[in-house]
């Protein structure tokens, strides 16, 4: 079995159990998306559909190279163009390939309800598993770059998997392999960040001075990282996040408010439990009969039969 | 069904005693997990090397097919992706490459040798022998009408300018060798292929 072999979980959404695992930690994956290198033709937008089986309807154009213009449940990554000019006056096109980033800490796994719908693997790879997803849609509210989409066919959520079965069979995604400029990369995630550094290195030579690496540490680091020339400010290309971090609403939600309230129903359980052995449960005492009796012989009403017990008057 | 309030208040607590045991983490989340990831669909295909069909960089292929070729088995295919041991792609492809798929199984997709006759408005579906048996009778025929043996000054040329050839682009070296051969050995100086695009 390969190391790159996917089976492991580390996390699984909406659970606290995580299974085991008896082998060892795999290695990381990651792909670096040479955003400096890409001539924008597709190639890996065409590979993307041809492998996982996706084709939409044939769209119109909108007068913009973005084509279709958004991510949709048969469009998994998409090129987005952007022209962007510099503070020189120099017209620069930005071409940013658009997808899943498998963050480390995924926002929309922390953000779903249903479990085992979105499982994070132990290299790295965030993947949706279809027959547990119940369609709600907190990953696209989780999601602090804007990525899954639910399909109106079934009901599901649907994002980029990275290609996990073949790189669960030791292939590259199938974006990477049919790059042709060697702008999509796949390999460790120490060699691609490895890979990166030198590529930053040539960039400042060429005169990027703010070229670096888009590895953001809001969401502990991504799986899917890019060579920006200006990493400075990630958000000329196409609005990615210059700090992306998953929202304070799922954070409080999951963070803060699930355990807290999920600590007082077991709370709840554990004290009425304790009070049924402790203080029993609360009977009509005699007392109490024949204060209520009082109470209504004062109001000139007729008075309950004593004889007649209080569960027999409970409908 | 017959349900008192007590009976009500019952049921609602123990669901809830039960839904909040599974979200503390009582509970794991179902045999659904063993099946992650999609099987991977190319184990047992048959694996053919190919040259994409398209451009003139003539990009190497792998045609992946259904079946492994038995005698029972009909072929179909159902992926394509690059070679990685071509020295032209070495496994990368273009948009148009990374689709192939879809123009091998596009309805409109050229199948059979068409001819549309002078005059005539559209194609019929002809036999391959009835199409080459007509190339090679219109060729023979002007070759033998304008072959230039010799020039002006009695020189030998053997040329044959009235007739051209537009060879293929997505061929190997040897195809290439081969087509310039016959072409040169027609006479035939109209040479061209699409790898000038």
């Amino acid at each position: 079995m390969s190391n790159l072999q996917s089976q492991d979980y580390i996390r699984i959404s909406a659970t606290t159990v995580t299974p085991p695992a008896a082998r060892s930690w795999e290695d990381q994956v990651a792909k670096l998306i040479d955003v400096t290198r890409c001539i924008g033709c597709k190639a890996c937008q065409a590979a993307c559909m041809e492998w996982n089986n996706l084709r939409d309807e044939v769209g119109f154009f909108e007068g913009t190279y973005d084509n279709p213009l958004d991510l949709d449940p048969h469009t998994w990554t998409l090129m987005r163009f952007t022209e962007y000019e510099n503070p020189k006056g120099d017209l620069e096109w930005l071409i940013r390939k658009d997808g899943c980033m498998h963050c480390e800490d995924p926002g929309c796994l922390n953000a779903c309800p249903a479990p085992g719908a979105i499982v994070q693997y132990a290299n790295g790879i965030v993947d949706f598993i279809s027959e547990n997803c119940i369609g709600c849609g907190y990953c696209v509210k989780g999601c602090p770059f804007n990525i899954p989409r639910i399909s109106q066919a079934d009901h599901k959520s649907y994002k980029c998997t990275l290609c996990s079965d073949r790189v669960a069979a030791s292939l590259e995604p199938a974006c990477v392999k049919a790059c042709p400029t060697g702008a999509i990369m796949f390999g460790s995630k120490k060699d691609m960040t490895d890979w990166a550094g030198e590529r930053v290195i040539d960039l400042k030579s060429r005169g990027f001075e703010n070229a670096g690496l888009y590895d953001p540490p809001g969401v502990d680091g991504t799986h899917v990282m890019y060579v920006l020339h200006h990493a400075d400010k990630p958000s000329i290309y196409a609005g990615l996040p210059d700090q992306p971090k998953i929202s304070s609403t799922v954070e409080f939600w999951k963070g803060l408010l699930k355990p807290l309230a999920l600590g007082s129903i077991a709370f709840g359980v554990v004290a009425g439990f304790v009070h049924w052995i402790t203080a029993g449960p609360n009977e009509v005492q005699p007392e109490d009969e024949a204060e209520a009796n009082h109470l209504l012989a004062s109001k000139g009403r007729p008075t309950a039969d004593p004889s007649r017990s209080i569960a027999e008057e409970t409908p | 069904m017959d349900l008192t309030r007590r009976g009500f208040i019952k049921l609602t607590g123990a669901s809830l005693a039960t839904s909040s045991l599974s979200a503390l983490g009582f509970g794991g989340s179902g045999a659904a997990l063993a099946e992650a990831v999609r099987p991977f669909k190319l184990t047992h295909a048959k694996e053919t090397r190919n040259t994409c069909t398209y451009c003139s960089v003539a990009c190497g292929i792998l045609i992946y097919t259904l079946g492994d070729g038995a005698k029972n088995a009909r072929s179909d295919i159902i992926h394509i992706e690059g070679d990685p041991d071509h020295p032209v792609n070495r496994g990368t492809l273009c948009p148009k490459g990374s689709a192939l798929l879809d123009i091998v199984h596009a309805p409109t997709r050229l199948q059979v040798p068409k001819y549309r006759a002078p005059g005539s408005s559209e194609f019929k579906e002809v036999s391959w022998d009835w199409a080459l048996n007509r190339i090679a009778r219109l060729m023979k025929d002007d070759r033998d009408k304008n072959f230039i043996a010799k020039n002006a000054q009695g020189t030998t040329v053997n040329r044959w300018l009235t007739t051209g050839m537009l060879a293929a682009s997505a061929s190997s070296s040897e195809t290439s060798y081969l087509t310039w051969k016959v072409a040169r050995s027609f006479g035939m100086l109209v040479f061209d292929n699409q790898a000038r695009v």
